[in-house]
Order: C-alpha cells, then structure tokens, then sequence
C-alpha cells in the first residue's frame, strides 16, 4: 500500500497546481505591484491641446478611473461603447492616458467614436505608461479620493467586470471609512 | 511518417531571431557588455517568453531606451532592477532576486532534489535487503 501512497500524493499534488494554474485565467493578466500604493506622479500635456497639462493633481479628492488606450490597440474599441456608457452614468471620471500613439488620429479616433474621458494625457513616447506598469493597452485603473490605486484591470472593460471588480472595491471602501 | 520526420526535423533547425538590438548604444564597451547584459535578462511583459533584448515590441523597445537612460546617468544595475520592480514587480527580472516573495523560487530546486535523494536512497536500500537469487518474489518481474 505504502508503494502507491507517496506517488499517489505526489501526482494529485501536481494535479492541484495544474487545476490552480489553468484557473488562474489570463496567464497574461500579473498582479499590478500599485495596488493598495499611491498612483504614480506624472504630468503630461492633454491630448486636444498641448499647452494643457494633466496629472496627478486632476486625480485629487475623488474616485476616478485611468484608462490607458491607443488607436492601434483593437481591444480598446471593443471597450469604447461600454465607456461612453459609464461617461453618461456620471458615476465616476474617467481619464485617459492616450499611450504610444500619434496625435492627429487619436483626435480622430474620439471625434468618430464618441470621447468619454474628461481630459486624455498624450504619453507620446511611453513614459509615463512605463511609470504606471503599462504593458498591453487597453489597461484601467481606479484610484480612489487618497489618490491610492485600489485596483487594475488588464483588457477591455465590459459592465459584468465593472460591477464585480469595481463598484464592490468602491462600495467596499466607502463603508469601510 | 517521411513527411513527418521532415517537418520535425525542419522544426528542429528553426533557430530564434535573437538579438534584435543590434544597435551600438554606448562607446564605452564596458558599459555596452553591461547594457546587453541588462536588456538580456528583463523579461518582456507583452511577450512574456522574451527578453526585451530580444523582442521587438514597442515596449521593449521603450524599456530598452530607459535602461540606457539609466545606465548614462550612473544609475547602479541595482538601481535599475529597483525601478523595474516597482512598476512591473518581481516577474519582470529572469533572475528574481532573492528576497522573502521569491525564496521559495530559489530553493525549491534544493528542496526537490533532497526529497529525491531521500526516496532514492529509502528504495536502494529496500533493494538491497532483498534476497538476490529470489526475484520470482518481486512482483512485476518477468516470469
């Protein structure tokens, strides 16, 4: 009996961190080291005009979100209609971080499909992406009123996601102060 | 099962682009083996499989120009693997440094092969108890 057991217990263990593995979901998705840390400082000149700058200090004093896109990335157009949507909710900010990307078609971009961002920083070379861990757009981060990020998102949003990982980290805070 | 054979060992040539840098970024040659040296062990994020010597995605690329900022300003490889850390976390360095989150990267290696050593030893030893002449008595034997 004893002959089988300890195979036995060594298979059924790898059998556990293959089931752990596979559940994991998204073996791109990693876990952001800003969580529960204050949101990276940056300034950046707005997208639309760029002699407006925007940072840190626009993220003061309330919950708002950090949306990460760009015209070349196609996840963040399947995630714009749920934007515009969460824009007309009047739930929350939302702020872009136009990353890597090139002006005149980003302003195209929010003129054909709708801008939901109340002011998008135009991260020309990636810099700033590089301060907030930004890896594969579309990203979005919620930074609540300490200016602390509470949570980060890899890929597009959708109302599903919103409510469970968002709104319950919002309600979750807001009771808990 | 020609056809088979071909293509496998067709697969088996296939040798990796590597070094997509090739780009002399120091004169110094020092600092240039040091940048190399860098660049080859950052994993890159949007490919998770490649260093971001390796990888031509823009993000390596930007990684790749901050690195050589850094190294141009004096910054020490500590340093760099520090600011690194904080913005992607320990699984973008391909050699994780050894502090308390990855201590167990570091010796499960050991850890395993002194449970095999054990088991190995505990079965020789069983082995050698045993009778020589009689192996009908070891079950699985070959009749």
């Amino acid at each position: 009996m004893s002959r089988f057991l300890w195979p036995l217990v060594a298979v059924v263990a790898l059998l556990v961190f293959l089931v752990m593995g596979l559940r994991h979901g998204d073996p791109r998705a990693l876990p952001s080291p800003f969580i529960g840390k204050p949101a990276p400082q940056f300034e950046l000149p707005t997208l639309k005009n760029p002699e407006v700058t925007i940072g840190s200090k626009n993220l003061e004093g309330k919950y708002s979100l950090v949306n990460v896109w760009a015209t070349w990335c196609v996840m963040c157009r399947a995630e714009h209609g749920f934007l515009l949507d969460l824009a007309a909710s009047g739930t929350i900010p939302i702020y872009g971080i136009n990353w890597r990307d090139q002006r005149p078609a980003a302003i195209r971009w929010l003129q054909e499909l709708g801008d939901p961002y109340l002011a998008s920083a135009y991260d020309e070379d990636g810099r700033v992406g590089i301060d907030w861990g930004v890896y594969g757009a579309p990203e979005s981060f919620l930074v609540d009123p300490d200016g602390t990020v509470i949570y980060k998102h890899l890929g597009p949003l959708d109302p599903q996601i919103w409510e469970r990982e968002f709104v319950a980290r919002m309600t979750q805070e807001g009771d808990s102060q | 099962m020609k056809r088979i054979l071909v293509t496998l060992c067709a697969t088996l040539l296939i040798t990796p682009a590597l070094a997509i840098d090739q780009e002399q970024r120091f004169e110094d040659p020092e600092m240039q083996a040091r940048y190399e040296q860098l660049i080859s062990e950052v994993r890159c994020l949007q490919c998770q499989n490649q260093s971001i010597k390796d990888s031509n995605v823009s993000l390596a690329a930007d990684l790749r120009r901050e690195i050589a900022r850094m190294i141009d300003e004096g910054q020490t490889d500590e340093e760099i693997a520090e600011f690194l850390v904080t913005r992607y976390g320990e699984f973008a360095l391909y050699r994780p440094r050894a502090t308390g989150k990855t201590l167990v990267l570091w010796l499960a290696p050991f850890l395993l092969l002194l449970v095999g050593g054990f088991g190995l030893a505990r079965v020789v030893r069983h082995r050698m108890s045993l009778p020589i002449d009689d192996d009908k008595q070891d079950e699985g034997a070959p009749q």
